[in-house]
Formats: C-alpha cells, structure tokens, sequence
C-alpha cells in the first residue's frame, strides 16, 4: 500500500539501524513524545535493533493517560446525569476514575456513546434536542481544530444542548516542563509529526536554544521513527541542537494555518493539571469566554470534583520517561489492560500498555 | 453455604459489552462462572461445540445466537450468518452438519417484510450448506425491549470415522493454515453502520465452511485442529489453542492474506485486522508435511482460493502467539483486551 509499505519495508529499517549503529559513539537518552510512536517503537520491536547505548524513552504524549483524574470523575458524574448522553474516543471509556469507569456507568443505564469525531457528537445533538449532548474533548494540538470545529458548528446550527469536557493539552510546554526538571536525564527529542502537521515545527525553535536540545519532527512507521532517531544522533555526536524535519511528506514548518485559526478562534491556552506529573503553565486549551455556552465543567457544576491518584502507579515517572512500564511493581501484575491502575495501561497509546502487547514480558521464554 | 459468583464484585458487578467481545474479559466469564459451574469432560475441550459419541456414531452439537447490527449488511444479513455460523462451528469440530433449529425473538413492530426476507435467506443459506431447518421457536418481547430481532440456532452432525479434531493433538511442527483473507466481515458490518461514512465495496465473508472442510478431511482426515476465526479474530482463536495446547504459535505478517482495501480501513482507524471478525474462514493446524497438499485443495476452491500457511506450532514461548513482523522483528500478538467492535454476529 502505498505510503505504507515503503516505510514498512525491511531492508531500509535494516538499513537506518546499521547507519545508526555506526554513527553511535557515546551514550545518550532519546524521548519519543507521541504515544502513536511508542506503540510503533514496541509493535515492530525497533528498541531490539539500536546499539545497547541508546536508550529511547517514552513521553507524556498519549492524550488518554495524561488526562487527570478529577477530569475522569467529572466526566462520570456528568454522564449519571440523567438527561446526558456522554460521548467520548473509546480509549476513554475505559479509563478508571477513582471509583469506575465511563463503560460501567453505560452498563448502569448512563447513555454513554461511544463516537469516531467531535462532529459525530454534534449530530447526536441535533437529533437529540430533549438531550443534553457532552463530548469529551481531550487530547493534543491534533484533536483540538476538530473540537473547536464542533463548537462552531453546533453554534452554527444553533444548538443549546451541545457541550465541551474540555481537556486539551499542548505539547510544547510539556516539552519544556521535562526539560525544566531537575531529573530529567532526556537530551534528544522525536517530536510527534501529527502534532507538527497542525502546528509546524517553530515553536520548537526556541526550546532547542533554550536547553540545548536537537529536536526532530518525526513520522510513525518504523522507518519514520529510524531515520527520525537517526537524525538526532547525528546532531547529538556533532554536538549540534537543531529543529530537523524528518517527516516531509506531512509535516510544513507553518503546519495547518486553517486548522490553527478555527482552534484559536474557540480555545485559549489556560495552566492544565496534566495525570502523574502535574500543573504545568500554559499547557492547556479551555474555550474562550465568548464560547461558554459550551462548558460543560460549568453547565454541569463538576468544576469542584478534585481527586487524588494512586499512590502505587509510577505513570507520572513513566510519562516524564524517568522510568519504563516494567519498572513499576505493578505491571502485569495488579495492572493490566483489563484491570489497568494508571490509565498508560488503558489507551491504545500508552506506554504500559504497548509494553503489555508487544513486549517481551517475563513469562515469554 | 449459598453460592458465591465466582467472578469477584471487585472485578465487575455489571455485564460490560466486553463480556461479550470474544476477548480477554468474555473468556473470564466463560471460564469463571460458566466452565466452572457447568463444568463436565465435554465443556472442558472448549471447542466451537462439543463432540460425544451416541452408539457408535459421532456427534457433534452447537449453538450460537446473533444480534447483528445492521441485520442487512454487504455480503449478507443475520438469517444467513445465523445459518453458517453454527454450520461452520460443527464443520471446524470435524464434523458434517445435519439438522439446525433456530430461535427467533423479535421485537414488537418489526417489518414483516423484513422478517420474510430473513427468513428465505436462511432457506437459501441451509440449502447451500445441505442442512435442514427441523425445529423452532418464536418470541416476541415488547417495542423497546430488544433491537429489532435476535436469532438462535443449534446444530448437530455427525463426526466422521477417523476424524478427530481437538486442541490435545497439536504438536509442535504442525502447520497453520488461514483459508483466506482476514477481517472482511467485521469491516463490512463497520462501513454499514450509519456512523460511518465510508464508501467501500467491502463485503462480508460470510459463507459455509462444511463442503470445503469436507474436501480436506475426505483425503487428508488427519488435521489435528481447526476453529473459524469469528470474534476477535485471527488473534484471539490462535491465543485460545496456544493457551488450551500450552505450545507456542509462530506466525509471520508478510504470509498473512488480507485484502488493500480492509487493510488501508484499518489504518485509517487504527484497527487490527488480526482482532477483526471473520464469518467465512477456517484456520487449520495439521502435520507439516500435509500442508502443502492440504493448501492446494483449499486454493482450488472458491472459498479457499487465498488460503495461506501462515505459520507453526513451536516448544518455545508456551501458551503464547508470536508474530514475526513486516521488518523481521518479533512481537507478541495478545488476546484482544475489551472489545474492538460490538455487536459484529
């Protein structure tokens, strides 16, 4: 298939993990930001094809798991309300509160959808007036011009039962908070190409003077993720710190300006409470005064619902790549995709839960 | 002492959807509460039905129920799955299908007219898998109270002399046979549903394994396994035998056979295809030096034309499905956890 399998292809990914080999003299530690690009990294197994002295952890990049628990809580206690019906990205119906989850509260008789696109929601609402339609607006820089589009379509279309839980988050304050703690051991990044696509790559350039850091945009196929770790190491050994481009093919330095405008136009950037790692200033999207019709935390009166996390999970650790899934006490054993503790064990691209999958767990000879 | 529900409240004290998915939290039900309650010899082989021996005969005996939705979908609707899907869990046990009952509960409203189009395309189904539809029943619960109409069928047929189909047989060095390409029937039910506006010619793959089972078994008797991969695919019929034989299953990815079209689907939405329901194939795993021959019946069929050796049975890695990937990595192909895609049978 076309744009596939040419990334897909073997000998090439032979190749970039020989050319990378040959290029590594030193040790050094390469954070992948995106989730999609973990569960690549542990779906093709690439970690198994790098010389011993790289050492690839993973970010905070998985929408699901950084999503705070309190967020999780008020989105059940909305979805209980009798005249919701609660729509949702299936990872995050799985995702335990602190008490349970969105799919249990649908077992209870909650109306708890689940859809593929904010405007899916929209059109539930439209067909639903006697209803009050909320959609779970979490993830990155990639989901947030699809929500502020369901907004401003629903307000279009003149709809008052529509809604927003609002919890985006914004990659490059993440980036900066790692790079700002005092543990943290991260000296390349891969930035995540879908973020890229919808916001270019210049507000990278900053970062990389601040700390000193090369950063590369980087694709998700295994060849993507070669040449992308690739291009860091070479920077690395030359001692360069760069914004590079790996990922042409999508990804402009200006990204998507109709895409950045219509997010804009809705949301502004507020502190956000990010799941195991905590507030971090100016890394969140909330909706503009003018669109706080569509607040759902204040509709719903949640905005009071505070929790605290388990004290056993080490997500925080493993979210800041201080630490990897199979670190955790936990893993496997009380925590597994069935029974997940911290929600990296629940999305489709959290770290824990792409260890689960794909890894080589102890109980594989 | 009362009795205890075995799975524990902490657990889930609610069905889920995925108690239903085929997966990881369907197989503790089954395991926990039913297996252990109902538990006898014949459940215990945890085959798509159970096989017993009546005077000198072999028998086999199955049942299935379908809540498809839609009830019409591309390549077919839920009277003629209804129809293969029990005929294809007798002819995977080994056995030829005979006599079928059928179930109907229907939800007060419903169309006539699409009841009648239900009903001859499950006569048109027996007829084409030579099955009769000897006995039935039907319900009607209140408008409201069901999804339009949920059918039940049961099957029988006897087992042929020297035919033995069991997960105990398996041995390492056997070979895994796939009679075609996977995961059309669960995208078909997908692209047919109303939220998703895909324009595709994916059909279902619906159709009776038990002529071209038959072919197989007439010459070469000897297959030692067989399971059609319907919910939860692929993945999770290879992971139920590699658990149940305690051998390990090697597959390779570039051996897979699946169609561009359902493959570019699951791309786009981030499915695996090897988790993705299949309603008209059947895996083998029989001695490696059949497989050759074996394959060339299959292909030589319009139901087997893409068949495939897609992989082995190994001593290493028990009770575990490794699949070598496009790149010639390995990794683990787990149990699908929760569900991909409810209601797909």
């Amino acid at each position: 298939m076309k744009y596939l399998d040419e990334y897909r292809d073997a000998r090439l990914v032979k190749a970039y993990a020989e050319k990378i080999r040959q290029l590594t003299t030193d040790s050094w530690i390469i954070m992948e930001i995106c989730g999609g690009q973990t569960h690549s990294i542990l779906k093709y197994g690439l970690e198994e094809l790098l010389p011993e002295r790289l050492n690839i952890v993973h970010g905070p990049g998985c929408p699901v798991c950084v999503t705070p628990l309190e967020m999780i809580d008020k989105a059940i206690s909305i979805a209980q309300t009798p005249e919701v019906i609660f729509s949702s990205f299936g990872d995050m119906l799985r995702v335990p509160g602190s008490t349970y989850d969105l799919l249990s509260v649908k077992a209870m008789g909650g109306d708890v959808r689940m859809v593929y696109s904010p405007m899916d929601a929209v059109k539930i609402a439209e067909a639903n007036p006697d209803k009050k339609v909320v959609f779970f607006a979490i993830g990155f820089e990639t989901t947030a011009p699809a929500n502020a589009m369901a907004v401003l379509d629903a307000q279009r279309k003149g709809l008052e039962n529509f809604s927003l839980l609002c919890s985006q988050v914004l990659v490059p304050p993440a980036i900066e908070a790692i790079l700002s703690s005092p543990h943290s051991r991260v000296q390349g990044f891969l930035a995540a190409g879908h973020v890229c696509t919808v916001m270019g790559f210049e507000e990278y350039l900053p970062l990389v003077e601040k700390y000193q850091v090369p950063i590369v945009v980087t694709g998700f196929e295994p060849v993507d993720i070669l040449e992308g770790i690739y291009l860091t190491v070479k920077q690395l050994e030359e001692g360069r710190h760069e914004v590079e481009n790996q990922y042409r093919r999508v990804v402009r330095r200006e990204g998507n300006p109709a895409a950045k405008s219509v997010m804009f136009e809705v949301f502004r950037t507020v502190d956000r409470n990010w799941r195991g790692i905590g507030t971090i200033p100016q890394s969140g999207l909330s909706l503009k005064e003018k669109y706080a019709q569509f607040d759902a935390e204040a509709l719903f009166n949640v905005e009071k619902i505070l929790t605290e996390e388990s004290r056993e999970c080490i997500a925080g650790e493993v979210l800041q790549g201080l630490k990897k899934p199979v670190d955790c006490p936990l893993f496997a054993k009380s925590c597994t995709p069935e029974h997940p503790v911290g929600a990296p064990m629940v999305s489709s691209e959290g770290a824990c839960s792409a260890y689960f999958r794909y890894h080589k767990r102890s109980d594989v000879a | 002492m009362g009795l205890v529900c075995p799975i524990p409240l902490t657990d889930y004290d609610k069905i889920l959807m995925a108690h239903g998915g085929g997966g990881t939290l369907s197989h503790q039900l089954i395991q926990k509460m039913f297996f252990s309650h109902f538990n006898n010899e014949l459940l215990k082989t945890e085959h798509d039905g159970a096989g017993f021996s009546f005077g000198n005969q072999r028998i086999a005996f199955t049942t299935d129920s379908y809540v498809v939705r839609p009830i019409f979908f591309p390549g077919g609707d839920i009277g003629e799955l209804a129809v293969y899907g029990t005929v294809n869990d007798l002819a995977v046990c080994g056995a030829e299908p005979l006599y079928i009952s059928v179930g109907f509960i229907i939800e007060e409203g419903f169309s006539m007219d699409e009841l009648w189009k239900i009903v001859q395309s499950m006569k048109a189904a027996a007829d084409r898998a030579s099955v009769k539809i000897v006995t039935g029943d039907t319900k009607v619960v209140d408008r409201g109270k069901g999804d339009k109409i949920y059918v039940n069928t049961s099957g029988v047929g006897i087992i042929p002399q020297g035919v033995e189909i069991s997960n105990s047989r398996i041995k390492p060095g056997d070979k895994i046979i796939i009679s075609g390409k996977i995961a059309e029937h669960g995208i078909a039910i997908l692209s047919a549903r109303e939220e998703f506006e895909f324009e595709t010619s994916v059909k279902s793959d619906t159709a009776p394994l038990n002529h071209l089972i038959k072919k197989v078994l007439e010459k070469y008797p000897d297959i030692h396994m067989m399971r059609d991969p319907t919910r939860g695919g692929v993945s999770s019929v290879l992971n139920e035998i590699a658990k149940k034989s305690n051998l390990g299953i090697s597959i390779r990815e570039t051996e897979i056979p699946i169609a561009q079209d359902i493959k570019a689907i699951c791309e786009i939405l981030g499915l695996d295809p090897l988790y993705i329901a299949n309603e008209g194939k059947v895996i083998m795993l029989l001695p490696s030096e059949q497989a050759d021959s074996v394959l060339q019946i299959l292909k030589s069929d319009p139901l087997g034309e893409h068949a495939a050796i897609i992989g082995e049975v190994v001593e290493e890695h028990h009770g575990r499905v490794v699949m070598e990937t496009t790149i010639g990595s390995n990794r683990i192909v787990d149990m699908l956890s929760g569900e991909q895609l409810p209601r797909i049978c």
